[in-house]
């Protein structure tokens, strides 16, 4: 149920996320989404992907540092609310989430969020539990296409 | 020489290595023979040393025993310069066989030169230096030192043609074909400087090249201050033993001193060169075991001799005899040059003393550069250092915890606040050489 998500380091200045990310499409490789976090001095750019071992080894072969996490894809419904109701889950279930992003593509109704939990599987558990749609690997390429 | 019969081959003692042998009685005699030789010689041929030694009222009588050397005056880089090209040479160009020259980081560099017999006697040294490392007749030597005026190439060159072993001439540079033929000649041993090294490690991990899997089992590193605890770091990451050795063009090149097999201080080829510490500040002579600057004489070179040539590194000397049997004093290893220093807001300041700050949190060395820059009047000290698999996290939190812990580790050590940036990997640039590791933008 978990996804393998990509993180990059990169220094803060300007025209530093270009690079890999053309590193990636140049592989052919579809960007599902991304985040970027940053500090003054430095960022964080983290990437869903197709192909997440291929993405990595090419990614790595160019010289960047890359981690693997593992994060979650809970859909949404789309509407005022609906992100609450997942939180509601969540925060009553006593998880700790690192960070949420959301996916940047829509489907009907719903909206699916990025979640990187302290324990994933413990996460799955409980949302499964309380039932909310956790999007595995298969379901979310599907999506795309 | 009845070559068959020396059991080199099998790791005993080349024949040149005997003088690291010498009972310390004997050792003495020779040195103070060649002392009194090398002494007239300078003062007969060059008009520097003769008008230093005049001044003092000074003649090569004056040497009777070796305490006597305190009464010669220094020599410094600055008299190298001074007397560019050749105003140091005691010896005709006719026979002089060989000049080096220094790359020098500021106007002129300095130029060295070396008659057939100081030829024989730096290729002997730098035998003794890579049998004191463990090599013998049947290694495969990568000698990874550059070739050119730069010393490093050449003097490893001849010493490992003078022991026999096999040399593969590759010079710096060119990474990827240095892995290759580590790989595919089977090499046992390879001499470079350490930081270079450590790239070639990073290197061959990115071409998926297990060095620990392959025969070479030697590193001799030297030309640049490094730390133990790069050594191993090293010695963990390629599955090799790896040791120091010194030596500076102005004495000979490589091959004036060597760590053994006890990697604990490093033999000082003595019956050539030498040894003194001094206090750096009033130029007194200090006994052995003090820290202070070394300050060597050539006691054998003919072509350009040096006598009490400071060398600004700071070290001790070690007159404790050596589990490994030579009798050859031994000097610690060199953490620090005195022109390394740089003095920030009043703080003297080493690099070595940020690489042990920087240790202390990554468990290994990273990649890093001091940029020293000026700002509203006031110094600034940067510390880039490049971000690691092993620190990186996808939690901003995390590596901005790494980073303040770097910087707390530095300004603990050294008292000073520092700004520390995490670079990507790769962007600080690799030396083939000596590696830069300050920066100073500070003038202007």
């Amino acid at each position: 149920m978990k996804l393998q998500q990509l993180s990059v380091f990169l220094e803060n200045r300007p025209g530093r996320l270009g690079a890999p990310l053309e590193a990636i499409a140049a592989a052919g490789i579809n960007i599902l989404t991304l985040s970027l976090a940053d500090t003054a001095q430095f960022g964080i750019l983290r990437l869903i992907v197709r192909e997440w071992d291929k993405a990595k080894a090419i990614l790595e072969q160019a010289g960047w540092i890359v981690n693997l996490t593992e994060v979650v894809a809970v859909e949404v419904p789309d509407r005022p609310g609906g992100l609450a109701g997942v939180l509601d889950v969540i925060e009553g279930a006593e998880l700790n989430i690192e960070y949420v992003y959301a996916f940047s593509l829509r489907r009907d109704d719903k909206a699916v969020l990025i979640f990187r939990f302290e324990h994933p599987d413990q996460a799955i558990q409980v949302l499964l539990g309380q039932g909310l749609h956790v999007i595995d690997g298969d379901e979310l390429m599907g999506y795309v296409g | 020489m009845l070559r068959e019969l020396w059991n080199d081959a099998e790791g005993g003692f080349h024949p040149a290595s005997a003088p690291d042998f010498l009972p310390t009685e004997a050792l003495r005699e020779v040195q103070l023979r060649r002392l009194r030789a090398v002494v007239a010689h300078a003062y007969e041929k060059v008009p520097l040393y003769r008008t230093r030694m005049d001044e003092r009222g000074l003649t090569p009588a004056a040497i009777q025993g070796l305490a006597d050397i305190a009464r010669l005056p220094f020599t410094v880089k600055a008299d190298l310069r001074d007397t560019y090209p050749f105003g140091l040479f005691a010896s005709p160009m006719s026979d002089v066989v060989r000049l080096h020259a220094s790359s020098g980081t500021t106007g002129k560099p300095i130029v060295v030169a070396y008659t057939r017999e100081d030829v024989e006697v730096w290729s002997e040294v730098m035998a003794r230096t890579l049998a004191a490392c463990g090599l013998h007749r049947g290694d495969i030597l990568q000698n990874a030192f550059g070739y050119g005026l730069f010393t490093g190439g050449l003097g490893a060159h001849y010493g490992a043609e003078t022991l026999g072993a096999t040399v593969v001439p590759i010079s710096g540079g060119n990474s990827d074909r240095q892995i290759m033929l580590i790989r595919d000649f089977g090499v046992s041993a390879i001499c470079c400087t350490p930081s270079y090294f450590t790239h070639l490690v990073e290197r061959a991990g990115e071409l998926g090249v297990d060095l620990r899997a392959l025969p070479l089992r030697i590193g001799i590193f030297g030309a640049e201050p490094w730390t133990d605890a790069m050594r191993d770091h090293i010695e963990a990451a390629a599955g090799i033993r790896v040791f120091d050795i010194y030596g500076l063009s102005e004495i000979i090149g490589p091959g004036v001193a060597s760590e053994c097999g006890e990697q604990n201080g490093l033999h000082i080829f003595e019956d050539h060169f030498y040894p003194e510490i001094i206090d750096p500040e009033t130029g007194e002579v200090l006994p052995d075991g003090a820290e202070g600057e070394l300050v060597l004489t050539t006691l054998s070179k003919r072509a350009m001799p040096m006598l009490r040539y400071r060398t600004r590194d700071i070290t001790a000397l070690i007159a404790e005899p050596c589990p490994c049997g030579r009798t050859l004093r031994r000097m610690r290893r060199i953490g620090r040059r005195s022109d390394d220093m740089f003095i920030i807001r009043g703080v003297n300041v080493f690099p070595s003393q940020v690489e042990a700050a920087l240790l202390a949190v990554e468990g290994t060395l990273p990649h890093y550069q001091i940029i020293l820059s000026r700002q509203q009047g006031l110094d600034q000290m940067a510390v880039e250092v490049e971000v690691t698999p092993e620190v990186f996290s996808d939690k901003v939190g995390a590596l901005e915890g790494v980073r303040a812990r770097l910087a707390k580790s530095i300004e603990h050590i050294l008292g000073i606040r520092v700004e520390l940036r995490l670079v990507e990997p790769r962007s600080i640039a690799r030396s083939e050489g000596k590696a830069k590791r300050v920066i100073d933008r500070r003038n202007g």
